[in-house]
């Protein structure tokens, strides 16, 4: 094969020359489309992308028997305003703070009717999964219930004008951690780890994923399926309209964030870290801040503020030695 | 079969003959005795169904509706607080026309915790959309959650089953439990035609706007409209099933002749009948009016029964603070310009009892003299004017309190 076919970055001519082994499943003609066109997500919305990539791969995965319980947030809202829907797939969706809880109803029926071979994932924002819905995710994962959940993290509750989760880095400017006073934005030293208390649970799968890594990305879904008991997959998605970047370079921004260790991608079965993807020069955290208006703040006109740029470097740096994603010389996963 | 058992095991007992697919279970008095026993029939292979122990009773409810959306038979229980805890959930059911039912082991609500009878739980949930039935004796409560799954199915809308906790549901009785094969001719399996089915994918639960969102809602009143019929029909069915009255919108205890009638839910109707036996023998005329139906509520068929009546003491076990008993409320409005007078009256709370003789004091001060509305049956007066003679103050500028 000719190497101009087949370039770094996404060009899907050479995608397709490659074998087809190598295939991923949105690169296919005939994909699921499970999250189908037409849907009232914003320009560039990361989230959108990543339910399209990740329920695709589910219903492939399954054969196209699996059911999709959805919490309240972005992705409800944009994808179901009756008297529409983007969804191909059977699809439910209750409350905020349930769609675990609800997941388990579904895998519970399933059991009860005789059809436990159709699979439930459920799937939410950080908002519905690590703030108002982890009683319900932490209930399902020590059930074991067979169920796949899904947080498409965005980092803030977007859904309702950009308000602070837990899933909130340090220093962002969100509507309740303002850009005023000594410390501007999100406070360090807060938030949770929901992949790591996935973990904690002894649950059979766990990883995170991001939308810039789609052959990792489906892997990991296909991974989860063919496991059975509770699942947990993060999924970084950014969100233009949230962290004041351009629609065209979300995948950039998704990119560096796990370039620069930001945000590391893992995975666990039954408590335990069984690999992390490696990346062979750490890009410096700055570079993954600039560019995004929610941490303006620290790049003024007085200039960078060191401190803190450097305080964020801290915990790309304690990920990467956490998480081992820099592999030695010559090991690459 | 009669049989001589607690409330909460012939509650549990009539549930696992309804075939329920999935139980969702979480604690708490006075409802989990029902939980306890669907546990063992499940685990002992008796009874075939899903058991799920979730983390709270806002996952209990959330599993429920997870389940009847893949179009499985569904049951929980709860009390109190756990009502509350899954107040946003109580509503999604109904909302989503899931046919669930629930029995609420009535317990106060706190502040200050307390554990024993009222309705202050099931009344905090009245405007929710759901079926709510109260239960007056134990065998009612039996023949309801039989009754429950048949109007919810039929109508796709929620039933509460209200059973006084402690009161009924601890109470040990003779109960007719009736035979599984009575039971499979009552209540046909459950067939949903709006499910969870990767062969026929459905979007459930899709935002509605404002263009739709009102007639939604009308449909939703209809629905208890629809109910109003749909729960005398069922209570017909079961009597010819079972040859025992239960269940219906209302029944009347010598209401035909009664000048003075007492409306009533759940288990204290049978003190009142008591006491109304005693009266009657003294030759008072007074009749007992109790609702099974709360929700719907009969408006008519009360305004029909109450008709020939001229007092009407509305007895609530709930209050709604600076306003008085939310069943009053109702009759009062339905009887507006109909002649009756209509009092309030509030008994029972937290579990305290409400006795023939507290209940025939009443009538006997009523007959005499107009008492305040509303009236708070067997109010502790002295306790509380020592009590309010030394919290009197309410501002710092107070200087002839004795508090200060």
């Amino acid at each position: 094969m000719h190497k101009e076919f087949y370039p770094k970055g996404v060009k899907t001519v050479g995608n397709r020359l490659r074998d087809p082994t190598f295939h991923t499943v949105q690169a296919q003609e005939n994909r699921p489309n499970a999250l189908t066109s037409g849907h009232r997500a914003c320009q560039g919305c990361g989230e959108a992308l990543g339910a399209r990539y990740v329920i695709d791969a589910a219903v492939r995965a399954t054969e196209g028997k699996v059911v999709v319980v959805n919490a309240t947030g972005c992705l409800e809202v944009f994808s179901s305003q009756s008297p529409e829907s983007a969804w191909q797939v059977p699809w439910v969706h209750s409350l905020f703070g349930n769609a675990a809880a609800v997941a388990t109803g579904v895998a519970a029926a399933m059991r009860a009717k005789g059809t436990p071979d159709i699979r439930v994932v459920a799937q939410g924002g950080d908002g519905g999964t690590t703030d108002i819905g982890f009683g319900a995710l932490s209930g399902m994962f020590e059930r074991a219930d067979d169920v796949l959940y899904v947080c498409y993290d965005n980092e803030a509750y977007m859904n309702t004008g950009v308000q602070r989760s837990s899933a909130t880095p340090p220093a962002a400017r969100t509507a309740t951690t303002p850009v005023a006073g000594q410390a501007p934005g999100n406070v360090f030293g807060t938030g949770k780890s929901v992949p790591k208390l996935a973990l904690a649970h002894g649950i059979a799968y766990v990883a995170t994923a991001s939308i810039a890594f789609l052959h990792d990305l489906e892997a990991k879904v296909f991974r989860a399926m063919s496991f059975h008991g509770a699942r947990y997959l993060h999924v970084h998605v950014p969100c233009p309209l949230g962290w004041g970047t351009q629609p065209e370079d979300t995948l950039v921004h998704a990119r560096n964030a796990v370039y620069s260790g930001m945000f590391p991608l893992f995975e666990g079965e039954y408590g335990h870290v069984t690999r992390a993807f490696h990346i062979e020069n750490p890009i410096p955290v700055e570079m993954y801040l600039k560019g995004q208006r929610r941490f303006a703040h620290l790049f003024g006109k007085d200039g960078p503020n060191a401190e803190r740029i450097q305080a964020l470097q801290a915990i790309a740096d304690a990920h990467i030695a956490t998480f081992g994603l820099v592999a030695p010389q010559g090991d690459h996963a | 079969m009669l049989k001589q058992i607690e409330g909460s095991q012939g509650i549990a007992a009539a549930v696992a003959l309804c075939r329920p697919d999935v139980i969702c279970a979480y604690p708490i008095t006075p409802q989990t005795h029902i939980v306890e026993d669907l546990s063992v029939l499940v685990k002992s292979g008796k009874l075939k169904a899903e058991y799920i122990n979730v983390e709270s009773e806002f996952a209990a409810l959330s599993v429920a509706i997870g389940a009847s959306s893949t179009g499985v038979r569904s049951y929980t229980a709860t009390s109190s607080q756990g009502l509350l805890f899954m107040a946003e959930a109580v509503y999604n059911a109904s909302g989503m026309e899931l046919p669930i039912v629930m029995t609420l082991g009535n317990r106060a609500i706190g502040a200050p915790i307390n554990i024993w009878n009222d309705h202050s739980d099931a009344m905090a949930m009245r405007n929710a959309g759901w079926i709510m039935l109260f239960a007056e004796t134990n065998q009612e409560a039996v023949d309801l959650h039989i009754q429950a799954f048949r109007i919810a199915e039929l109508l796709r809308c929620p039933v509460m089953v209200c059973v006084d906790g402690f009161v009924l549901t601890h109470a040990s009785d003779r109960i007719d439990i009736p035979t599984q094969e009575e039971v499979d001719n009552f209540l046909p399996s459950f067939l949903s035609d709006q499910t969870l089915d990767p062969t026929r994918p459905l979007s459930i639960g899709a935002m509605v706007g404002p263009e739709l969102f009102t007639e939604v809602r009308y449909l939703a009143h209809v629905k208890q409209q629809t109910a109003l019929s749909v729960i005398p029909q069922v209570a017909d069915e079961f009597y010819e099933a079972f040859q025992r009255p239960s269940g219906g919108l209302m029944r009347g205890y010598h209401l035909q002749d009664a000048e003075t009638v007492v409306v009533s839910m759940g288990s204290m109707t049978g003190t009142i009948k008591e006491a109304i036996d005693e009266e009657r023998a003294a030759g008072h005329s007074i009749g007992s009016l109790n609702i099974v139906s709360f929700r719907p509520f009969p408006a008519e068929a009360i305004q029909k029964a109450l008709k020939k009546a001229r007092t009407v003491i509305v007895i609530d076990r709930a209050i709604d603070p600076g306003d008085g008993g939310p069943v009053f409320q109702q009759v009062q409005r339905i009887l507006m310009g109909k002649g009756p007078m209509v009092c309030s009256v509030i008994a029972g709370l937290g579990g305290r009892a409400v006795t023939r003789r507290s209940l025939r004091q009443l009538f006997e001060q009523m007959r005499s003299s107009a008492v305040e509305s509303p009236h708070f049956l067997d109010l502790d007066t002295k306790t509380l004017s020592d009590f309010l003679s030394t919290q009197r103050c309410c501002s710092k500028s107070c200087s002839s309190c004795r508090a200060c």
